[in-house]
């Protein structure tokens, strides 16, 4: 394909809306008599309920519906249908929905819910993953009997909702084949999402039977689906519609609280009912990403080569397992990630506890399994008085090698090692950091590696439609969210030159309505450009065939012969030749009053190629449609007194594939970097002895400010053709994201000489890592 | 109770309960849902409006305290249908990502720029500290902000 309009910097195409502040999200809309909802949340951990009383609230003024799990026994679950719409009988994380409340305002609402009597009987709480699996407690007795996807592999004696397998060679032959055996473990907590605006929904339930619901879901379909599947409902009688969402990060993937405001609406038909989550609430009662502990052994020989990898993840999943599942097996087909390893044993388990409920997050188990892998890939270097750049570099992934699901790896698979030596020239990395005056500080520099494919099922669909308007514009509707990444310029700019028409000409439907829009699983998992592009180009080659066809029966010649370019549909031999494209895109009308065609309208539909599940014992198959590799590098300074972290540099670089627009990638590098330096340096879920959540606000939970980011960063990207994609393009949203925290601890190493195991990294840990090294 | 404000250079008269918060009354009273409720709390800055001159976050203030204030919100930075330079500086410097902290960085640039018109990069990053952003990294709205400044000085 001729790139004419892909690889520009063109200008956001939803930016304009958003610097004036018209460009509407679920909180601003607004119904006619619109209801208003309120939540009663479990204040505890883990109870069950003995009395739940609701008549005083229903008795109040102005309160139109009262919901529990009585009038509303639905469970939802993406991939395991775990988690009830409002606990039953059973409460199982702080913040859990009891019961839900709509009424004439906010206040009236507010007010009923502080009349609903609940009396609990409190249980144990369970903290950790690994108390939690010696089965002592059980958070789901009845996990056995839950609907789930067979390629989920339950444990329930041991509160596991996933235990994942990859086995590969001969791990004790690789053992044996060692020279030094490194062991470590290696630990982080949950962390949060924090999108700028909180998660909302408004529903409306018609007398015909059609339920409406307004959400600021990253995936409308896959919304529909879930709502569909929870309420037992017929897919065309729900229609969701998604304004533009202000950031998700995979918090917004999937159902999450859409239910309490479709359960109120059930009960008050022909009412719009709202409810826009607090901030507090939107920390305790969506999803966060799930904490882990992991434990790696790995043998290496003397040169460095590794020759086994033994792994353990054990997930927090929290109280229901959400995306976690999912999120268990990516990491568990994954690590060790960018290198080679003949022989490997990986064990990842997705536990229940009595945390926060652990789904999707921007990396989906990659900034996880990610910390622990480079965390010990730089420790081995240690061992063996290796430079850690040089260690990576001997065992990354390579033509003719085969990953830990056994898939080759091919030439156009990405450059992973292209994208260290970029990230180490920008971080000047055979250059020892200039040592500042003051003698208790210290500089030091980091690099780390970074891979992930798509995690989604084999056959996650999508489709586009392209249609022509009279005047030879475009209106092109898809179903992949935009949510900030900027997928609505990207995709005009991949049309534009599919259908050799200029982007100005093209505009992508907004908001997104399942009513009209078409069909694609979901926005999560870098793969909307990859996946929605394939349909793109199918779509555009659709309407291209259409329109020639018209053409050749106008001109007498055939449509292999004729071009389409702007404005005209012209002959290839004969330039000068051509019909206005408006004269033919809503079928072409001869002199005498006769016409031919129609309107052309272009139709695109793709599934991942080839895909197929996994092997339950090994690992072994084909899950993952393609790879985006990237090497991540940092310097930074430690004060050794105060234990403080600053962050000089960050660099990243990232095999994208063709960069459809530079300006948005390198934009989307930058936020996803600065993200990434939060699990770092600051955030972290934090409990009380009770399991109850203490940073429920930005106050308690630390995201990065303004005055938190480095004074330099460096952004680049490596362009190995994606072969699987006509547009040469891969996925990079959550990338960037990735290995920002290993990347800052070796270059604390570099710094101080001691290693970091446990995220975040706060000077606590900074001073009592010292501390031990002094010893 | 009655209280009468000047909402983007217009005489308004509103009715508001003793409670409420002028960003409440602001979204859904006079119909500016530029505006945004992040927190509710003062912690992030999307609810950030011009009050007298100065930047505030519009959940902390009291709808009856309001009562006199000359208040800007984003919507009323254009003007004959064009944007305002800070504006069309976020587009160039391609500040805004999900855009939903957007109006509040906008308001709090403006702020900056109407008491500082060559603000230093240390300036930009205090004029800032009360607004997050969680997707853009913060960078490009420091472009955003030197690009108003010297285009500023282009023009004189």
């Amino acid at each position: 394909m001729r790139f004419k309009y892909v690889g520009q910097k063109m200008k956001r195409v939803d930016i304009y809306e958003k610097v004036a502040g018209t460009a509407k999200y679920v909180t601003d809309l607004a119904f006619p008599g619109m209801l208003y909802a309120a939540v009663l949340r479990s204040p505890y951990a883990h109870a069950k309920i003995k009395r739940l009383d609701v008549s005083k609230a229903r008795e109040l003024p102005g309160v139109k519906a009262v919901v529990t799990s009585k009038e509303c026994p639905y469970r939802q679950g993406i991939y395991l249908v775990d988690r009830p719409i409002f606990a039953q009988k059973r409460v199982r994380y702080v913040g859990e929905p009891v019961a839900a409340v709509a009424a004439d305002t906010p206040e009236i609402a507010q007010k009923a819910i502080e009349l609903i009597e609940v009396e609990y009987e409190e249980l144990p709480a369970v903290h950790d993953p690994r108390e939690s699996m010696k089965g002592e407690i059980l958070i789901h007795p009845d996990l056995e009997s839950y609907e789930r996807l067979p390629i989920y592999n339950i444990e329930p004696e041991k509160n596991v909702f996933h235990h994942h397998k990859s086995r590969k060679g001969d791990i004790e032959k690789g053992f044996a084949e060692a020279d030094l055996i490194v062991e470590n473990e290696f630990y982080l907590p949950q962390i949060y999402h924090a999108p700028l605006e909180p998660h909302g929904a408004i529903a409306f339930w018609d007398f015909n039977g059609v339920l409406t619901v307004w959400s600021s879901a990253q995936s409308p379909y896959t919304l529909r689906n879930l709502i569909a599947h929870a309420f037992k409902l017929p897919r065309h009688k729900v229609r969701v519609i998604t304004p533009y969402i202000g950031g998700g990060f995979g918090g917004k993937a999937g159902i999450n609280m859409e239910g309490i405001v479709i359960a109120l609406a059930q009960q008050v038909k022909g009412k719009h009912i709202k409810l826009i989550y607090t901030r507090e609430e939107d920390i305790m009662a969506t999803v966060v990403r799930q904490g882990m502990y992991a434990r790696i052994k790995t043998g290496v020989k003397k040169d460095g080569t590794l020759t086994a990898w033994e792994m353990e993840m054990i997930f927090d999943g929290g109280a229901y397992a959400e995306y976690g599942t999912n999120v268990v097996r990516a990491a568990g087909y994954t690590a060790p990630g960018s290198y080679y390893v003949p022989n490997l044993k990986i064990d990842s388990y997705g536990v229940y506890t009595n945390h926060l409920v652990g789904g999707a997050f921007r990396g989906f188990g990659h900034g996880e399994f990610h910390w622990a892998v480079e965390r010990q890939m730089d420790i081995i270097a240690q061992k063996l008085g290796m430079d850690p750049k040089k260690l990576r570099e001997k065992n990354l992934l390579r033509p003719g090698l085969t990953n830990t699901m056994g898939q080759k790896f091919h030439e156009h698979t990405g450059n992973p090692k292209a994208c260290l030596d970029k990230a180490a020239e920008l971080i000047e990395y055979d250059k020892k950091p200039e040592q500042p005056k003051e003698l208790h500080k210290k500089r030091g520099k980091g690099i780390a590696m970074l891979v992930k494919a798509p995690a989604m099922p084999t056959n996650a669909a999508t489709a586009v439609v392209i249609k022509f308007n009279e005047d030879a514009t475009v209106t092109l509707q898809v179903s992949t969210q935009e949510i900030g990444q900027g997928f609505n310029t990207a995709v005009t700019q991949m049309a534009a030159d599919a259908l050799h028409i200029p982007p100005e000409k093209i505009r992508v439907v907004t908001p997104i309505d399942t009513d009209a829009n078409p069909y694609d699983w979901q926005t999560v998992a870098s793969r909307a450009l990859w996946s929605t592009g394939n349909a793109l180009y199918r779509a555009a080659e659709d309407a291209l065939n259409q329109i020639k066809n018209i053409a050749s029966q106008v001109l007498g010649v055939a449509p292999y012969n004729l071009e389409v370019e702007d404005d005209r549909v012209y002959v290839k031999y004969d330039p000068e030749i051509y019909i206005p494209l408006k004269d033919i895109v809503m079928g072409y009308t001869y002199p005498d009053g006769h016409a031919i065609g129609g309107p052309v309208i272009g139709r695109g539909s793709f599934v991942p190629e080839r895909l197929t599940n996994l092997d339950p014992e090994t690992g072994q198959g084909n899950a993952a449609a393609e790879w985006t590799f990237g090497a991540q590098a940092a310097e930074v300074e430690v004060d050794t007194e105060t234990g403080e972290i600053r962050i000089l540099k960050l660099v990243g670089v990232f095999d994208a594939g063709k960069v459809v627009n530079p300006l948005v990638a390198e934009g989307q590098a930058i936020g996803g970097m600065i993200q990434g330096l939060g699990p770092a340096i600051s955030e972290e879920i934090k409990y009380d002895d009770k399991c109850r959540p203490l940073t429920v606000s930005f106050t308690d939970y630390k995201i990065p400010t303004i005055a938190d980011i480095p004074e330099e960063m460096k952004i680049d990207f490596v362009e190995t053709f994606e072969e699987t994609n006509p547009f040469g393009a891969r996925g990079i949203a959550e990338h960037p994201m990735i290995s920002v925290p290993p990347a800052v601890a070796a270059a604390i190493y570099d710094a101080i000489g001691v290693n970091i195991y446990e995220l975040p990294i706060t000077p606590e840990r900074i001073l009592k890592a010292l501390e031990g090294k002094g010893k | 109770m009655i209280i009468r404000m000047i909402v983007n250079g217009e005489q308004v008269e509103v009715d508001v309960k003793p409670n409420e918060t002028l960003l409440d009354v602001i979204r859904n009273k006079l119909h500016l849902t530029g505006p945004k409720e992040g927190c509710g709390n003062g912690e992030c800055g999307a609810c950030t409006i011009i009050y007298n001159g100065r930047p505030v976050n519009s959940c902390l203030v009291l709808a009856p305290e309001a009562d006199g204030a000359e208040i800007l919100t984003v919507e009323g930075l254009s003007k004959n249908g064009k944007l305002h330079p800070v504006q069309e500086a976020f587009i160039e410097e391609n500040a805004a990502q999900c855009g939903f902290c957007t109006p509040g960085f906008i308001m709090s640039a403006k702020a900056l720029l109407d008491r500082n018109p060559n603000p230093s990069k240390e300036d930009i990053v205090e004029a800032f500290a009360g607004n997050l952003c969680r997707c853009t990294g913060y960078v490009p709205i420091i472009k955003a902000v030197q690009r108003v400044v010297k285009e500023g000085r282009k023009e004189k």
